[in-house]
């Protein structure tokens, strides 16, 4: 039986077999004619800086020398052996693991608390909206207030009545900076892992509780199974993002005290606008390129599995 | 619909498509163009990129822009301003890509790496072209024996101290020596409280506390940390500074937070009241005054060693001018290099900057007017400018290397001979 098509399209999908192909070919040009301005852009904004970054890497310095010649893996062999970028891959891992479970808890904490019924509506409003307040600020603005909160004259000590040098003491300054971009990250985890919370039908709570669940059983059997597609997202998402921090490092700390929060950015940074060495900055950008891709690469992994 | 009216509607969309792309294209900038251009009519349009107009009362940079259009018809500036750390960024990006501005504002600390690539031109072939007299220049920036920037206005970093602490912790004027210092530093730090003696900032994302605050103590009496031009940052001079800000961080007389310090916070810590001394710029004395109209406060000459009596550098920062090499109108630009050093301009643009003027025959309003500036003025012929760091390669980066071993010395982790050790070392490897 011949499929109902509307008249003014059925001449489309007959005649000769050369015409259909000729159409195929128009009708994909035509696709194509319309992705252009985004594959173009894309090309030239992303494609081609990669590309020149992985090729800056193979060369001697490329500003500095007018002619640079090509040196092979000697800048990786470089980069990798100098100890600058293995404390900066340490600091990096500790940074970017504690934030993110510092997210996830918290993130979690907080939207489970914003989706109880225990507290009234007025006040989950309240909350909600302090709860959100560090993801409105931008990195410098974060930087700023926490300078000034956490300097040795500033509103903390004068809370706790100490004088500790947070930010300026080569024992605390990591955990510091670790502390603030919690601070600044957990309202994203919180407003996502929200979204998914309301999303659980209440059915599957109900019949947990029927059978017998207690509210510890419901949490681990029913909420966290639940929520483990958005958590696998966020927590991959997150550590990309956090692995790659740098405003917040270079602008509490710059990388300081004796190196103590040096990350790979602000490492990458250093290399490229203090030392004007772009070929191991671009370098040392590859092989956290190659890092962030291999969280990337199961990233995507995951939402496929999820399609 | 016939198939000739659709093929055509879809040759309409290919075609509208295309012209999107074109046109998105266009808005990304993808037509790129660097440096100044020349129009049908032989008018020129220089580009001026600096941080200085940000930093001076609205319109008057733009002023001295007008007046120099005035006095030189077809020649049009155009002004790309933005703060130091991002003008500093898009001038070492422009001279990665060749599109750096037809005139530039420079750094000291940049011109040894600019030179280097040949991204900046040589300004004493552009002088001699130009039949320029360079005697009136105050000084001169040279890489390899030739001028790369002329620095436009000087800004020094006398002493400046806090009269009513100092009077409280029973000082009667501001220190003259090391021992002097030392002892009003412990006195003021005795009154208790929040109060320390003095503030030195050794942030690692802005290390220019190392030129400022450190070595500051090496010039002023008339030391050094080169020795030919090579890194010599092991000899006695560097080695008595050091020692001497030790026994001042074991003294416990310097503000807390040193470590992540800038020069805006060593400011307010002053501005507050809660450090009796600073070095700092004389760019910051009216912000002081705005800031706080009620501290007392004076400036003088940094503390020399105790019986030196020879000539004392006083550490400055400039304000600096160099044209491009690629731009295509280096004429027009070196005819404003000439306005901007000629000798009504200079003084101008120091009066209203705050700053020592870079001609010599100049004379900002200033110093007639105020008595700190005059002051100053006096420290500033009384002594010799003192900046080792201009000129030098990655001049940024020796500071930080300085700072970072800076601060494991003072953090106990090494001794003195291993801080200057080291440091030595990271600086030959940069030179």
């Amino acid at each position: 039986m011949q499929p109902v098509i509307a008249p003014d399209t059925v001449t489309l999908v007959v005649g000769p077999e050369q015409g259909r192909r000729r159409r195929n070919r128009t009708k994909t040009l035509e696709s194509y004619g319309f992705l252009a301005p985004t594959l173009i852009l894309l090309l030239v904004l992303m494609i081609v800086p990669i590309v020149m970054v992985v090729g800056y890497s193979f060369l001697d310095n490329v500003i500095l020398n007018k002619n640079p010649e090509f040196v092979g893996i000697q800048n990786y062999l470089t980069i990798l052996g100098d100890s600058g970028f293995i404390r900066a891959i340490s600091n990096t891992l500790v940074f970017t693991i504690t934030s993110v479970v510092a997210h996830l808890v918290l993130g979690l904490t907080f939207a489970m608390l914003l989706n109880s019924e225990l507290i009234g509506r007025v006040p989950r409003a309240i909350f909600r909206a302090l709860y959100i307040l560090p993801w409105l600020f931008t990195a410098a603005v974060i930087a700023v207030l926490w300078r000034m909160l956490l300097a040795p004259n500033g509103v903390v000590n004068y809370l706790l009545n100490t004088d500790v040098e947070w930010l300026a003491s080569p024992e605390l300054a990591l955990g510091s900076v670790t502390f603030i971009n919690i601070w600044a990250g957990y309202p994203f985890f919180m407003v996502s892992l929200l979204a998914g919370l309301q999303g659980i039908p209440a059915e599957l709570h109900e019949a947990a509780r029927v059978d017998g669940a207690s509210g510890i059983q419901r949490f681990f059997n029913v909420t966290i199974p639940q929520l483990r597609p958005i958590i696998v997202s966020l927590v991959l998402l997150d550590l990309i993002w956090t692995s790659q921090q740098f405003a917040l490092i270079w602008m509490t700390t710059g990388g300081g005290p004796i190196n103590v929060t040096e990350m790979l950015s602000t490492y990458t940074y250093k290399l490229a606008f203090s030392k004007y060495d772009f070929a191991l900055a671009s370098t040392s950008a590859v092989l956290v390129l190659l890092l962030s891709m291999v969280l990337a690469f199961f990233y995507v992994r995951h939402q496929k599995a999820r399609d | 619909m016939s198939k000739d009216a659709l093929g055509r509607r879809r040759l309409v969309k290919i075609a509208g498509a295309a012209v999107a792309t074109v046109g998105m294209l266009a808005v990304a900038g993808c037509s790129g163009s660097g440096g100044g251009d020349a129009t049908d009519s032989g008018d020129v349009t220089i580009e001026f990129a600096q941080w200085w107009e940000p930093e001076l009362p609205d319109g008057a940079f733009r002023g001295l822009m007008d007046q120099f259009e005035e006095e030189n018809p077809g020649i049009t500036v155009e002004l790309v301003s933005g703060p130091y750390a991002s003008t500093k960024e898009q001038l070492f990006a422009g001279a990665a890509s060749g599109t750096m501005p037809d005139v530039v504002g420079l750094d000291g600390a940049w011109v040894n790496d600019f030179a280097s690539q040949g991204v900046i031109a040589d300004l004493t072939a552009l002088m001699a072209e130009a039949d320029y007299d360079d005697s009136e220049l105050a000084s001169q920036i040279q890489v390899d024996g030739a001028t790369y920037m002329i620095p436009v206005v000087n800004f020094v970093y006398p002493l400046f101290t806090n009269d009513d602490l100092l009077a409280q912790a029973g000082v009667d004027a501001p220190p003259s020596t090391r021992t002097e210092f030392a002892d009003a530093a412990a006195a003021v730090a005795g009154l208790g409280g929040d109060t320390s003696g003095w503030v030195l900032p050794l942030s690692l994302e802005a290390p220019n506390g190392v030129q400022n605050d450190v070595m500051s103590w090496v010039w002023a009496s008339g030391g050094t940390m080169l020795d030919d031009g090579q890194p010599d940052v092991t000899n006695d001079d560097v080695r008595g500074a050091v020692e001497y800000i030790q026994g001042m961080w074991d003294d416990d007389v310097i503000a807390p937070g040193s470590f992540t310090m800038k020069e805006q916070d060593k400011v307010e810590e002053f501005t507050n009241g809660r450090v009796g001394m600073m070095i700092d710029s004389l760019a910051h004395i009216n912000l002081i005054r705005e800031t706080n109209p009620d501290l007392s406060f004076s400036i003088s000459a940094i503390p020399a060693e105790d019986g030196y009596d020879g000539e004392r550098g006083i550490p400055y920062a400039s304000w600096g001018i160099g044209v491009a090499e690629n731009s295509e109108n280096k004429d027009a630009a070196f005819k404003f290099v000439e306005f901007l050093m000629s000798e009504d301009v200079n003084s101008e643009l120091s009066s209203i900057a705050n700053a020592f003027p870079g001609n010599v025959d100049s004379v900002p309003d200033f110093v007639g007017d105020d008595e700190l500036f005059a002051t100053a003025f006096e420290i500033y012929q009384a002594g010799y400018p003192a900046n080792e760091f201009t000129g030098l390669p990655v001049a940024e980066e020796l500071m930080r290397q300085f700072g970072e071993q800076l601060q494991a010395m003072l953090d106990g982790q090494q001794s003195v001979d291993e801080m200057l050790d080291n440091t030595q070392a990271a600086w030959e490897a940069e030179f």
